[in-house]
């Protein structure tokens, strides 16, 4: 998402509440852009990535908030790049698709975001990847994301794991990477 | 344009006062179970978890019966709790515990029921069960208010008074890289028989400190298994008391049934040895 825009979705967005009198368009009317009322510019996706360029950040494997396994038990227990891919598109397939959550993930870049999460996983895995994106205070950065919020997407790791049959132990261990990362990535 | 969003931005922390409500959103088995005393736990430990599967800004509540069948007893326990913000506990548990014909044998009447009311609360004061740093664990105080209804019996055998005060301290870690869940709690107490035979005596009249351990793997999301051990105070002459242990399998039928079944050794109760029986326990929280 685009951060400048982003607190003016979230300015915006109580406004909906108490139904203002927004005048009905009226055949005489042209529809209101308000993208253009607002001053919003969108940023054009990327034509090569399909993905929508973001404010610039120091790459490193450091930003994936985990330090990787050693070995390469971990890799073989998800099935190696090919199960990891399959297992983060799940998870995120899952989570917009899930009344709880499905808002949060509304207006932001799923094809960044399916890449980014499939590196990180990769990269903690240590199935042969570096993670390019960035740190995850970063990433969630006024999101509002809560601790049910969080909640959840575990949930649907979880089942994107169980379906691809990964051992419990082994989604434990992963769990166990994530699970310090609930001050970065939560705000309430 | 930029005032008004700016006052809606300043109106925004105004949304953190929306009312508090059910979210039902803590992980399936992280709200524990209900130990024999109401408060949320293992089977004989009191735990750091907070009762209920409501989160941080939610509130949770848990309902719970326990029946625990020895030789020579029967305990039966049941109660409520409410979790409030993943934060504070309060629980509230009735124990009936029937002597059978051990009550005829000591005097009472065949079947002579001893009862107690406990009153707890329990405040988490750092950490927690899942997330956060692997070396912190979830750490909580409580206290746990118990109300013998025989004070003239207990009495009878020895026991100073018929209400008592425990005092505990707990620390709970889900080691989720090893599939383990650990407990230890310190327990400040002068309960006889977790107060169902009163509180002090004429060996010890005191409090003493007690030490709550529990251990338990995670087989499956909606099944673990495991083992506690739990020192008790011997402060009545006439009756011995022995640590208790259980070993147990506690399954999460749903997010909001956990049905736990244990093997739990009492050692000696009311001057009668070798307590070992079953513990079934049922669940219902949201
Ligand atoms: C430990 C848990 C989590 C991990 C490992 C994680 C990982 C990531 C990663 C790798 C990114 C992309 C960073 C980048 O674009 O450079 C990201 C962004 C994002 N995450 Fe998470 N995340 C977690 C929790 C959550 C939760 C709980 C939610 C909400 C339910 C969430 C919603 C989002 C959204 C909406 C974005 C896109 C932000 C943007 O477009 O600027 N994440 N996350």
């Amino acid at each position: 998402m685009m951060p400048f825009l982003l607190p003016l979705l979230l300015a915006a967005a109580p406004l909906a509440e108490p139904p203002v009198a927004a005048p009905a368009p009226t055949e005489t009317e042209a529809p209101v852009d308000w993208d253009k009322e607002f001053g919003v510019v969108r940023k054009a996706r990327d034509p090569a990535t399909g993905e929508i360029p973001v404010d610039p950040y120091v790459q490193g494997d450091a930003n994936a908030g985990a330090h990787p396994f050693a070995g390469d038990g971990m890799a073989r227990a998800f099935g190696g790049q090919a199960g990891i891919r399959r297992i983060t598109d799940r998870t995120l397939d899952l989570s917009v698709a899930d009344p709880r959550i499905k808002a949060i993930f509304e207006e932001h870049d799923m094809v960044r975001l399916r890449r980014t999460l499939f590196e990180q996983v990769c990269f903690i895995l240590n199935a042969g990847c570096r993670y390019s994106g960035r740190d995850m205070k970063v990433a969630h950065k006024g999101l509002g994301t809560t601790r049910a919020d969080l909640n959840a997407l575990v949930e649907h790791l979880q089942q994107a794991m169980r379906e691809a049959h990964v051992s419990f132990p082994a989604q434990n261990r992963l769990l166990a990477k994530l699970a310090p990362m609930d001050r970065t990535v939560t705000e309430r | 344009m930029p005032l008004i969003s700016g006052a809606l931005a300043l109106a925004a922390p105004c949304a953190a006062r929306e009312a508090i409500t059910f979210d039902g959103a803590k992980l399936i088995l992280t709200n524990g179970i209900t130990s024999v005393e109401g408060s949320g736990g293992g089977g004989l430990a009191t735990w750091a978890t907070i009762s209920g599967m409501g989160t941080n800004r939610a509130i949770g509540v848990s309902a719970h019966v326990t029946g625990v069948e020895l030789p020579d007893f029967r305990l039966d326990t049941h109660g409520v709790a409410i979790g409030i913000r993943d934060r504070v506990e309060l629980s509230y548990a009735r124990q009936n515990f029937n002597t059978r014909q051990i009550g005829a044998a000591l005097g009472l009447g065949k079947g002579f029921q001893f009862n107690q009311d406990i009153y707890a609360a329990k405040v988490r004061l750092v950490g927690d069960l899942v997330y956060g740093p692997g070396w912190l664990p979830q750490i909580s105080v409580g206290v746990e208010h118990k109300r013998n209804l025989d004070g003239a019996v207990v009495r009878a055998v020895g026991a100073r008074a018929s209400a008592g005060t425990d005092f505990t301290v707990s620390a709970t870690k889900l080691f989720l890289g090893a599939s383990v869940l650990a407990n230890a709690t310190v327990r400040l107490t002068k309960a006889n028989q977790f107060g169902l035979l009163g509180f002090g005596g004429d060996r010890k009249a005191a409090r003493s400190v007690q030490f709550e351990g529990s251990l338990g793997y995670l087989v499956t999301p909606r099944l673990v298994i495991g083992g506690e051990w739990r020192t008790r105070p011997d402060n009545l002459g006439i009756a011995r008391e022995d640590d208790a242990k259980d070993l147990f399998a506690a399954w999460a039928v749903s997010r909001h049934v956990t049905v736990t079944a244990a093997y739990v050794d009492v050692g000696s109760v009311a001057t009668v040895a070798n307590q070992r029986g079953g513990l079934l326990s049922l669940q219902l929280a949201y």
